[in-house]
């Protein structure tokens, strides 16, 4: 008998299903098999961004071969919303008006989705054109909005610019980007008897997809169940914008009787669904001859598209962040939520926080070249107060005090073991003798909050079997997406009752098992279900404890777990043996978990409190080359050092480190976005929009969990959220291309580069790096 | 005339008739067969979701194994060979195969929606490796996954997958089974799918010649039918546009238009010849073009994909031409009445327009190769591979005593054809090769191009891109120690 469990915290155990994904058995939804008579559901996307739906006329859409259903805003029984905060502007169907371009105008059920695509195109469409809000700068000057402004502020920004020796101003464009999971939406609704629904969906909230059918289809939450056993990548996109595509599947299935599924190809998931918000920030900062920023008023302006959806929430995070790690003394942040007759932009991995952080690093880089500086030490001299730190220095600009500062320990770490500044010199050197290649280099760091700011959604159940061989069934909220969630939780449960992983089976979140889940999102997954599904465990294992006490006559406090058996005094015994006496002695073996996060407190009025449990730190260092004839560019090295707290599992840790990291990347070089003038998006499939591929990855990549990471806080087993804070560590391949473009002005100039920086944004910031660095000489000259 | 469609799924045989011949491989996998395990993730040929392997018999006499993309591969293109997708990796006792192994402990997926098409990729250059083989390197481990997209992972575990998996298993692991290459060899000849196929189904009807003398006579009795070689463009018209096509002529199973000849310092690159083909007949001959047909796509698209195809279908930013044209390949252009040859240049007539009589083909693309060494050939997209092009330029630039004796510059993405830089070349002729002939040749290209704005690259840009490429190569031919490029082999920051 080994005397040690496998694939307890802490030790690197495979994903739950790396077996089953290699062999092609790991199913998802549109691999189940489906029912007989099966229908396949095809949305039907409107041409126009903004117009009157004047006359919708179906009956040929309804004659058409193979047609079972063709159903408009007319047919929904319900209510025709999906909206996720309640807001009431997300239409299942388009009703009276059409917001943007791709919006479903109705929805064709066919034997097959050939058929019914083939039907869709003999619709009578009718409509009045309306002139269309395309962009953050006709929003803005349309006073436009799904929310109204929102400001967070402390002392008086104004004043501090008028004061401050030095002051400069910018604005900088920041794309939107695609989510591109692998597997598009796609949900199976199944009829049940007495008019219910089974519903198995992709979606990271299978809570709201259940409340979404119910309300679309106008009966209780109780008559809809949803099930997410895995979905092929989600990153935000599934976690609000999974619902309508499930309402629209249960509404063709209650109509007909027969199971339907909605799957979106490639080109209309990309159409139809929403996208990182593309942000415009504006920034006025003042600050010493020393860097140190005194004064800052800063407007985030996003483009959210025709709905509310979670822009409000996004938004937010983008002002929370735009401190990053650096103390802002007086300072004004200003977020506009654009409303514009786009797809209705949503979350995506960092919700908003790394626009944010993009911002004022921007504003970072601007200060660093006014000086002469070394843009890290600029970084350096405005971070936080470490723990201890006495200067006051420690408080955010939405007043929730910052105790677990480690990012300058953590970035001098890096700077040191990525040996950054030889490193710099040799770039320097490198660069005086290369006319065509320019190199550049950045170390950025990364402060992210953890927990939903939405303070309610901060809550998690757990549900925990023990059968009477021992064997243990455990489900949860948390839905698993690839981030690795299934195991964590697998392996804090496998620790607590201190038996082999492989003797625990993780089951699909159901939202019969477990009622009234938040989404996995805000990196919050294994925080909270972990501890939810360990305050199960423990329930179990107390039971069981004081079972086994009393059958060996011991106290409960000699009963001891360890190793796949259990000691009770003198008694030893495996924990199967266990299990089946504990069920003979009629003791229940079933059990309920749940969590909320404490120390929570935020005022959304005053912008003022605590919205956050912790905060996740990281930091990288990326070496580009750039090409200045052609303005492409290639990450050279990348260097990382982040904080995951004590790891549950460092392989999967270090998976969503380097897999953020890529993601984020691409999100700043190579993924754009472009809409033509009527508001068509021009890139919708991977022949248009570039996700990095293999050859993208840096030749050098090495990246290390941060060796002396504990969280300050009380979470599960110390451990700290690692789903989204990586992206972010991205930011510094962005700082080193623009490193490489200052270059050309012996790094006096900032380059200004917007994102993502696409060789054409590159090849124009390197000629007007080299327009201004010309006319600076001429000044100096003049001079 | 056969009218059934013969071939392995696997080690079984299947027969059909009767079936859509615009049906895709995928979609049959998934719906007929429901081996789900291959997925859709773009159908377009552009993620590699759906990799699959085919095996062919091939030139030596043994097996022949190439990735394609299920989404954009037509059924009757199966005819005669061998298919496999990921259900066939696993050994007969459920033991994983040594791909599946290595991802699975490098911690190779995480959502695992990709990595069934990862493991074929990965099946197929463990399968180009051997025994004894060393491992691949990393850039042959990039191309080999460069038509493979992952969303979660960053690439680096598969990459130590691919470093880690060994070589492919033999002998009683496989005996008997799917991946037995004698085995599925012997199956192969024992299909007896020679000879002209013909099948119909869903108002569609597909041909596949065996000679290139009976495809004259088809397209001469059907001449509104579509000439497919590897479907890698026609393919979406069908995923993509959800047309319907009603005649197609399949080349792929002519023999003689598959073949890559070399005569009179000359390569003649057969209309069915694959990218694959060629690049390898390339090989160490002319590295620039054989690296702009490495991008023009993955090795599932250039497993499928020709080179003439890339020429034939007439668009203004195929990757082919330029370099071709610069180096003055002609194309030999065949129909039942005879042959003519004509310059690739002369080809292009407009946008969409080719020169192309009614019942005529392109059979051939022939390629001098005198002075391919020195082309030089830069392609400029967003991404490095697999990507759509903005701007590619090719300069054949033939200088002596340091002077311009011949300029040959060809440009794609800059007009709507493939065309040449008459003005560019005219400016540069005869002077010496300097700075001052640099800033002529730039101006001319102003005259030369009114690109248009798109998507993938401004109007502005382009030209832009264009001139500086000129002082690119103009830079490589002249100070070759400075370093100028990004990708390919020798360039910057590699190693």
């Amino acid at each position: 008998m080994a005397d040690a469990t496998r694939g307890g915290v802490g030790a690197p155990a495979a994903h739950d299903s790396a077996a089953l994904h290699v062999s092609g058995e790991a199913v998802y939804v549109d691999d189940i098999p489906e029912p007989a008579g099966c229908l396949h559901v095809y949305p039907c996307p409107s041409r126009e961004a903004h117009a009157r739906l004047v006359r919708l006329d179906l009956a040929a859409v309804r004659a058409a071969p193979g047609v079972a259903c063709a159903l408009s805003a007319a047919d929904i029984p319900g209510e025709n919303d999906t909206s996720p905060t309640g807001t009431g502007d997300d239409p299942c169907l388009a009703d009276g008006t059409i917001h943007f371009l791709g919006q479903p105008l109705f929805a064709v059920a066919a034997e097959t989705i050939e058929q019914a695509r083939a039907a869709a195109a003999r619709a009578v469409v009718e409509t009045e054109p309306l002139e269309p809000v395309l962009t953050v700068e006709q929003a803005m000057a349309a006073g436009s909005f799904v929310q109204d402004p929102h400001t967070m502020r402390r002392g008086d920004a104004g004043r501090a610019l008028a004061a401050a020796p030095r002051r400069l101003s910018g604005r900088m464009e920041i794309g939107g980007q695609d989510h591109f999971y692998l597997e598009g939406q796609v949900s199976l609704a199944i009829p049940a008897e007495g008019g219910g629904m089974f519903v198995h969906c992709s979606t990271q909230h299978p809570s709201e997809a259940q409340h979404a059918v119910a309300k679309v289809l106008g009966r209780p939450d109780n008559a809809v169940t949803v099930e997410t056993r895995r979905m092929g990548g989600a990153f935000g996109g599934k976690e609000s914008q999974a619902a309508q595509w499930a309402a629209l599947a249960a509404l063709a299935a209650d109509r007909t009787g027969r199971a339907a599924k909605l799957r979106l190809d490639r080109d209309d998931d990309m159409t139809m669904t929403g996208k990182r918000h593309d942000f415009v920030a504006e920034y006025d900062v003042g600050f010493g001859a020393d860097g140190r920023i005194l004064g800052l008023s800063m407007s985030l302006a996003a483009r959210c598209g025709f709905s509310a959806d979670l822009s409000g929430a996004i938004v937010d995070r983008a002002m929370f962040h735009a401190d990053n790690c650096y103390h802002l003394p007086d300072v004004e942040i200003v977020g506009h939520r654009c409303r514009t007759n786009t797809v209705s932009n949503t979350a995506f991995r960092g919700f908003g926080g790394p626009q944010g952080m993009l911002a004022i690093e921007r504003v970072v880089e601007e200060i660093a070249r006014d000086l002469g500086l070394d843009p890290l030490e600029v970084r350096r001299r405005n971070l936080y107060d470490p723990p201890g730190g006495g200067s006051g220095r420690d408080v955010t600009h939405y007043g929730m005090k910052v105790e677990d500062n480690i990012a300058g320990a953590l970035m001098e770490e890096l700077a040191r073991s990525a040996r950054y500044a030889e490193r710099r010199a040799g770039i320097d050197a490198f660069n005086a003798a290369s006319p065509v290649l320019k190199r550049g280099i950045a170390l950025t760091p990364v402060k992210f909050g953890i927990s939903f700011t939405t303070t309610f959604l901060n809550q998690a159940g757990a549900l925990v079997h023990i059968y009477k061989d021992g064997s243990v069934h455990l489900n949860h909220g948390g839905t698993e997406m690839g981030q690795g969630l299934y195991v964590k939780v697998a392996q804090a449960v496998a620790e607590e009752f201190q038996i082999d992983i492989d003797r625990i089976a993780v089951s699909a979140a159901n939202t019969g098992k477990v009622p009234n889940t938040s989404p996995t999102a805000a990196s919050s997954g294994s925080d909270m279900n972990g501890m939810a599904a360990l305050a199960a465990a423990r329930t179990l294992k107390e039971r069981l404890a004081r079972f086994a006490a009393a059958r060996f006559g011991v106290a409960p406090s000699e009963v001891a777990f360890r190793a796949n058996r259990v000691r009770a005094g003198e008694a030893e015994l495996s924990f199967a043996e266990l299990a089946r006496l504990a069920w003979l002695g009629r003791v229940q073996l079933s059990a309920t978990g749940f969590y909320r996060t404490p120390r929570l407190g935020y005022d959304r009025e005053k912008a003022w409190g605590r919205p956050f449990f912790y905060f996740a730190y990281g930091a990288a260092v990326s070496e580009v080359a750039i090409d200045t004839l052609t303005g492409e560019s290639k990450v050279l090295a990348v260097d990382i050092l982040h904080d995951v707290g004590r790891s549950l599992n460092p392989a999967i840790d270090l998976g969503q480190i380097e897999g953020g990291f890529v993601q984020g990347m691409g999100w700043l070089t190579s993924e754009e976005l472009r809409w033509d003038g009527d508001g068509r998006l021009m890139t919708h499939a991977p022949s248009t929009y570039k996700i990095p591929a293999c050859g993208d990855r840096p030749e050098r990549f090495r990246m290390a969990i941060w060796p002396r990471g504990e969280n300050a806080e009380e979470t599960i087993h110390r451990s700290k959220a690692v789903g989204e804070p990586p992206l972010i560590l991205a930011i510094s391949v962005l700082h080193a291309i623009s490193d490489a473009v200052s270059s050309l002005s012996g790094g006096r100039l900032a380059a200004r580069l917007d994102a993502p920086a696409t060789p054409e944004r590159i090849l124009a910031a390197v000629e007007a790096m080299r327009a201004r660095a010309g006319a600076a000489a001429g000044r100096r000259a003049a001079e | 005339m056969r009218r059934e469609i013969r071939f392995l799924l696997g080690a079984e045989e299947r027969r059909l008739s009767g079936f859509d011949p615009l049906a895709t491989v995928l979609n049959w996998l998934r719906r007929e067969e429901r081996l789900a395990g291959t997925k859709e993730g773009c159908a377009e040929g552009d993620c590699g979701a759906c990799t699959v392997v085919l095996g062919e018999p091939g030139p030596d006499g043994g097996l022949r194994y190439r990735p394609v993309n299920a989404c954009i591969l037509f059924l009757p293109a199966l005819d005669g060979k061998q298919l496999l997708t990921v259900e066939h990796l696993k050994a007969a006792d459920g033991a994983l195969h040594p791909v599946q192994r290595a991802m699975a402990e490098r911690h190779a997926s995480q959502c695992g929606f990709c990595t069934p098409g990862f493991a074929m990729s990965l099946f197929a250059l463990q399968a180009d490796g051997g025994p004894g083989r060393p491992p691949a390197d990393r850039q042959a481990i990039d191309d080999a996954l460069a038509g493979n997209l992952c969303r979660c992972t960053g690439y680096g575990p598969i990459v130590a997958a691919a470093r880690a998996m060994g070589p492919p298993p033999a002998g009683a692991a496989v005996a008997d089974g799917p991946l037995d290459r004698a085995a599925t060899a012997a199956r192969l000849a024992a299909l007896d799918a020679g000879g002209p196929l013909a099948v119909e189904g869903a108002g569609t009807r597909w041909f596949a010649p065996t000679e290139a003398g009976a495809l004259c006579g088809l397209l001469a009795g059907h001449p509104g039918a579509v000439l497919l070689a590897g479907a890698t463009d026609a393919g979406l018209w069908v995923t993509k546009q959800h047309r319907r096509l009603e005649t197609i002529i399949y080349l792929g199973a002519i023999p003689e238009l598959r073949r890559i000849r070399e005569a009179g310092g000359a390569l003649e690159i057969g209309a069915a010849a694959t990218y694959e083909d060629a690049l390898a007949a390339l090989d160490g001959r002319a590295p620039d073009l054989a690296e702009t047909i490495r991008r023009i796509g993955s090795r599932q698209i250039r497993g499928a994909g020709t080179v003439v195809g890339n020429i034939a279908n007439g668009s203004p930013i195929g990757d082919s031409p330029p370099p071709l044209i610069a180096l003055g390949a002609t194309l030999a252009l065949r129909s039942a009445a005879g042959r003519r040859e004509i310059p690739l240049e002369a080809f292009f007539l407009d946008y969409g327009r080719q020169d192309l009589r009614p019942g005529e083909f392109v059979e051939s693309v022939r390629v001098p190769l005198a002075r391919a060494a020195g082309l030089r050939c830069y392609k400029v997209s967003k991404r490095f591979d697999q990507d759509i092009t903005a701007v590619l330029g090719a300069f054949d630039i033939e200088v002596a005593d340091g002077t311009v004796r011949s300029a040959r510059v060809c440009f794609g993405g800059m007009a709507a054809i493939p065309k040449r830089a008459a003005a560019c070349e005219a400016a540069l002729a005869g002077r010496r090769w300097d700075r001052a002939a640099v800033e002529a040749g730039r101006r001319a290209l102003e005259r030369d191009f009114a690109p248009i704005s798109d998507h993938r690259a401004s109007a502005g840009y382009r030209l832009a891109v264009a001139r500086n490429l000129l002082d690119k190569a103009f830079l490589e031919t002249t100070a070759p120690d400075i370093p100028t490029r990004l990708a390919g082999p020798g360039s910057h920051g590699h190693g």
